[in-house]
């Protein structure tokens, strides 16, 4: 027999704790992305046919384009985050298995974005092709 | 003894219409772009480790495996793009009318299938084209 309340039990918990920040987090990143996408589709187009090496370096020299592929990789990661956090919340019953696989996702999306902003970094600070 | 007339749980009532294979393939097409966001990180990756390893990241993406996952990764963008602002308007409470509701939906898949196409063609060639 447990000796807390039944309000005792039920603060801290349920969905009012901090899902309204998930949902706003979520749809702040879906508006920044509207904008990054269309941007990022169309500096692909205009990198030319065959995407060609000397093409991506020039690009990414431009700070403007440095500056929103960063974005865009940060932001792109966090929006992916937040959205298959919940696909694998909505799916997977056992809690122990939830865990794991939500700490792999914020892992696995945390290294590819260091890696993507470290790449656009080194392109954007390195030599000219 | 006649069954009596009792109520049915929802889920046995639902029929399969557009709003949830709407709504589904918003989440799916999702998890497809959280897939691209890699190939992203990887395309960016090769590009800064130089012209002889972007070359070799290039005929991998080329591959026609890779082609079709591209134009699924493609698509994936356009619907979830068009269907993501459908989400945006709902959420400022616009848009929730039925017959409204139905043509938005309608505008997104067919809309989506188009953007598809014209992206394709925009960057067909660029996307696994080699250098």
């Amino acid at each position: 027999m447990s000796l807390r309340s039944p309000l005792g039990r039920v603060l801290g918990l349920g969905s009012a704790r901090g899902g309204s920040g998930h949902w706003y987090s979520q749809r702040v990143t879906a508006v920044a992305l509207v904008i990054l996408g269309c941007w990022f589709m169309a500096s692909l187009a205009l990198l030319g046919a065959g995407v060609p090496h000397a093409a991506v370096i020039g690009w990414l020299h431009s700070p403007f384009s440095a500056v929103m592929a960063l974005l865009l990789v940060a932001v792109a990661a966090y929006h992916a985050q937040l959205g298959l956090r919940v696909v694998f919340e909505d799916y997977i019953g056992d809690k122990g298995t939830r865990l794991v696989v939500l700490v792999a996702l914020k892992f696995a999306l945390v290294v590819a974005a260091l890696i993507g902003i470290l790449a656009v970094l080194r392109i954007a600070f390195g030599a000219q092709a | 003894m006649a069954q009596p007339e009792r109520p049915l749980s929802p889920f046995m009532q639902y029929r399969w219409q557009y709003t949830n294979t709407l709504s589904i393939l918003h989440r799916i097409t999702g998890v497809l772009l959280s897939l691209c966001f890699f190939v992203l990180v990887y395309w960016l990756a090769a590009a800064a480790s130089g012209p002889e390893r972007y070359a070799a990241a290039l005929a991998t993406l080329g591959s026609p495996l890779a082609r079709l996952l591209l134009i699924g990764g493609l698509f994936s963008f356009s619907y979830h793009f068009l269907n993501g602002i459908r989400h945006l308007f709902w959420d400022a409470g616009y848009g929730f009318e039925l017959p409204i509701a139905r043509k938005t939906g309608w505008a997104a898949a067919i809309g989506a299938v188009m953007v598809t196409v014209v992206l394709w063609v925009m960057l067909g060639a660029s996307l696994g084209g080699a250098p």
